[in-house]
């Protein structure tokens, strides 16, 4: 028997594979609640940044801390993009916003694709002082620059109305692109390292110095990788604007990092279908812990509820999963179709020897 | 800018560098043995100042006993920290990548736990309701100079405890096991020296700095509230990466250097002052291009 499959059943089952998650997101869009379609719609982002970031830490072995800055500066430049001259106007109460800004206004498409090219832009200024640093400098140094991104969008009132935030924001974000976005992300970047550019990112996870010895330029590698993880998040982020309709500095927090951190660290570093799954289950958990924080009356025991709470189990199961399973759910390996075919024959050979 | 006011940034720069430099060595010791940036440190900082806060106001300690209460409980707390997470990750001889990541998961835990036990609101940390003494606030006046007794007394006590810890450090056996197992924890361990002992007495009196520099800061800005930690740390993180990581001097030039510039950049330009969160961000980088292993480190070859 055939230990993989061909190109063409491959081709035909990622087809309709796609096909039924369409058809899912049919039935969702037209059936479950606001309630499920916005959980359903943070997961894609989720996994957008989630990708993209596996793809920076775990693939290429880059430890960068500043994903949020990345983010925040595709929330804000697509909402200063999307918002009409008149809203703009009506928030910017302190300071006018600067010229061109303050005049155009463009449909969504574009406006998200050039918030992924600026967040890209400003990854590409970024790398070249920051990867000259290694190791936990460089894991401090992007921290850093995702903070000042914070702060300067705290700070120049005439381009990001300060502390204020931007409002109203058009809704513009739905599941189709949500999900379509962290479609062609996955697809994306699953194609890049499965080419021999990946291989070569990998090489320079395992080993700088010994792929630099078989020719590998390291430094493009690791610029590239870093232009490309930054303009996915700066359009993940410009989905999430339009979808919360709300930003300000404090929604790009250090934390935000980490939760993402988190979501990777789930599916097990180094993993795209890993990176998928704990963005998944994150978002899925981070609903369900809200238990913990509503009150519960168990017959005659009432327990107030304690808000907070799912975060400190969160950050606890991170800790356990970094004592005991650091592997996280899938580790290094992919969930590929040769693979769930494996799994598939195992189970009838299993069956075979039973009967 | 008159000689006064000079002199009166001056005196609260080196204050805020003192309160830099107490944190920026913890930093800085952790690192220098285990070669690991433990971020927990910035919420180890923020619980100290809520060990004082509670132990006056819930436990009615007097303020100095409250102090001292503080200062042996933070110090427990740091040690917990290295026994809970960070020594079974050391021996399960786990990648550098995952100490990170603990040391991330356990600074998120102490935030949120913080939020969970003391309220996400804030405390406040004031002569009022007996945390310190009123006399502490008391303005002196020097020759038109007019500092607050608590800047001197934020000096006096950076100085004194700097002091206590080179003396440690430099002088007494078990800061000689620390420096033996910061240069090489192998040959130390050949040397019979107790290397857990020795991490866990590091992490010990590196959170007993950041109590003093948590008790200290409390003071100077009056408010607890679960991140209080978070800027500082950072900050103090950098001061310790400027100054040369694993090097207390190092650490404690840092801070000031970070104060000193913080303080006078927003002195001189105030139209930065909303900026100044950032200057430390950018004095970093900066410091790392030109200076890789900070101004008083030492550059180590990378090994292949």
């Amino acid at each position: 028997m055939k230990k993989n499959l061909s190109f063409r059943i491959k081709f035909i089952l990622t087809v309709s594979f796609i096909f039924i998650i369409y058809f899912l997101l049919l039935i969702a869009n037209n059936f479950a609640s606001d309630y499920v379609i916005l959980i359903l719609n943070l997961m894609a982002i989720n996994i957008i940044f989630a990708v993209s970031l596996t793809f920076i830490n775990g693939i290429t072995g880059i430890f960068s801390l500043g994903h949020v800055g990345f983010i925040a500066i595709g929330a804000y430049v697509s909402s200063l993009l999307t918002l009409s001259p008149a809203q703009k106007e009506m928030s910017f109460l302190i300071k006018p916003l600067i010229y061109p800004l303050n005049s155009i206004q463009m449909p969504f498409l574009p406006a998200i694709i050039i918030a992924g090219v600026i967040a890209a832009a400003f990854g590409y200024l970024v790398s070249a002082p920051s990867l000259r640093l290694i190791g936990d400098y460089l894991a401090i140094a992007t921290l850093g620059l995702g903070e000042v991104v914070r702060i300067i969008a705290n700070n120049t009132w005439s381009i990001t109305n300060g502390a204020l935030g931007l409002k109203d924001i058009p809704q513009y974000t739905n599941l189709w692109w949500t999900w379509g976005v962290a479609l062609i992300t996955i697809v994306f970047i699953a194609s890049l390292i499965n080419s021999s550019y990946g291989r070569a990112l990998k090489a320079v996870r395992e080993d700088p110095i010994a792929a630099k010895v078989m020719g590998i330029n390291v430094f493009s590698h690791q610029v590239v990788t870093f232009v490309i993880g930054s303009f996915f998040a700066g359009v993940g982020g410009a989905l999430w604007a339009h979808l919360i309709t709300t930003i300000d500095p404090k929604s790009f927090m250090f934390s935000r990092t980490f939760e993402i951190l988190i979501m990777v660290v789930i599916g097990g570093l180094g993993s795209i279908s890993g990176a998928v799954i704990g963005a998944s289950l994150y978002t899925v958990a981070l609903e369900f812990l809200r238990i913990l924080e509503e009150p519960i009356s168990i017959g005659p025991i009432y327990i107030p509820g304690i808000p907070g709470m799912r975060m400190v189990v969160l950050s606890l199961a991170l800790i356990i999963i970094m004592l005991f399973w650091r592997r996280g759910i899938m580790g290094r390996n992919e969930i590929t179709w040769d693979n769930i075919y494996k799994i598939f024959l195992k189970i009838r050979k299993k069956e075979d020897s039973i009967t | 800018m008159s000689i006064q006011i000079f002199f009166q940034h001056l005196m609260n720069a080196i204050s805020l560098g003192g309160i830099y430099s107490l944190i920026a060595i913890g930093y800085t010791m952790v690192y220098g043995i285990l070669n690991l940036i433990n971020f927990a440190h910035g919420d180890i900082f923020t619980y100290s100042m809520y060990f004082a806060f509670y132990a006056v106001t819930l436990f009615l300690f007097p303020w100095w006993a409250a102090f001292i209460f503080s200062l042996f409980a933070t110090a427990m707390l740091g040690a917990l920290i290295e026994r809970v997470a960070y020594r079974p990750l050391r021996k399960a001889n786990a990648p550098k990548i995952s100490g990170l990541i603990t040391a991330i998961g356990i600074s998120f835990f102490l935030q949120n736990f913080a939020i969970v036990v003391f309220g996400g609101r804030a405390k406040s940390f004031n002569p009022q309701i007996g945390v310190y003494p009123k006399q502490f606030a008391q303005v002196i006046t020097i020759r038109n100079i007019r500092i607050p007794l608590l800047t001197f007394i934020i000096i006096g006590a950076s100085i004194v405890s700097l002091l206590l810890l080179v003396w440690i450090v430099y002088r007494t056996k078990s800061g000689m096991a620390m420096r033996a197992v910061s240069k090489d924890i192998m040959a130390a361990k050949l040397m019979g020296i107790n290397t857990d002992r020795t991490i866990s007495q590091t992490f010990m009196l590196g959170s007993a700095l950041a109590a003093v520099g948590g008790i200290l800061w409390a003071m100077k800005y009056p408010q607890i509230y679960p991140y209080t930690g978070m800027i500082p740390g950072l900050k103090a993180f950098i001061a310790a990466v400027v100054g040369g990581i694993g090097s207390i001097p190092g650490a404690m030039l840092g801070g000031f250097i970070l104060g000193l510039s913080e303080i006078m950049i927003v002195a001189f330009l105030p139209g930065l002052a909303g900026y100044r969160d950032a200057f430390a961000y950018i004095i970093l980088i900066i410091i790392l291009l030109v200076k890789p292993n900070g101004i008083l480190g030492v550059e180590i070859g990378e090994k292949v």
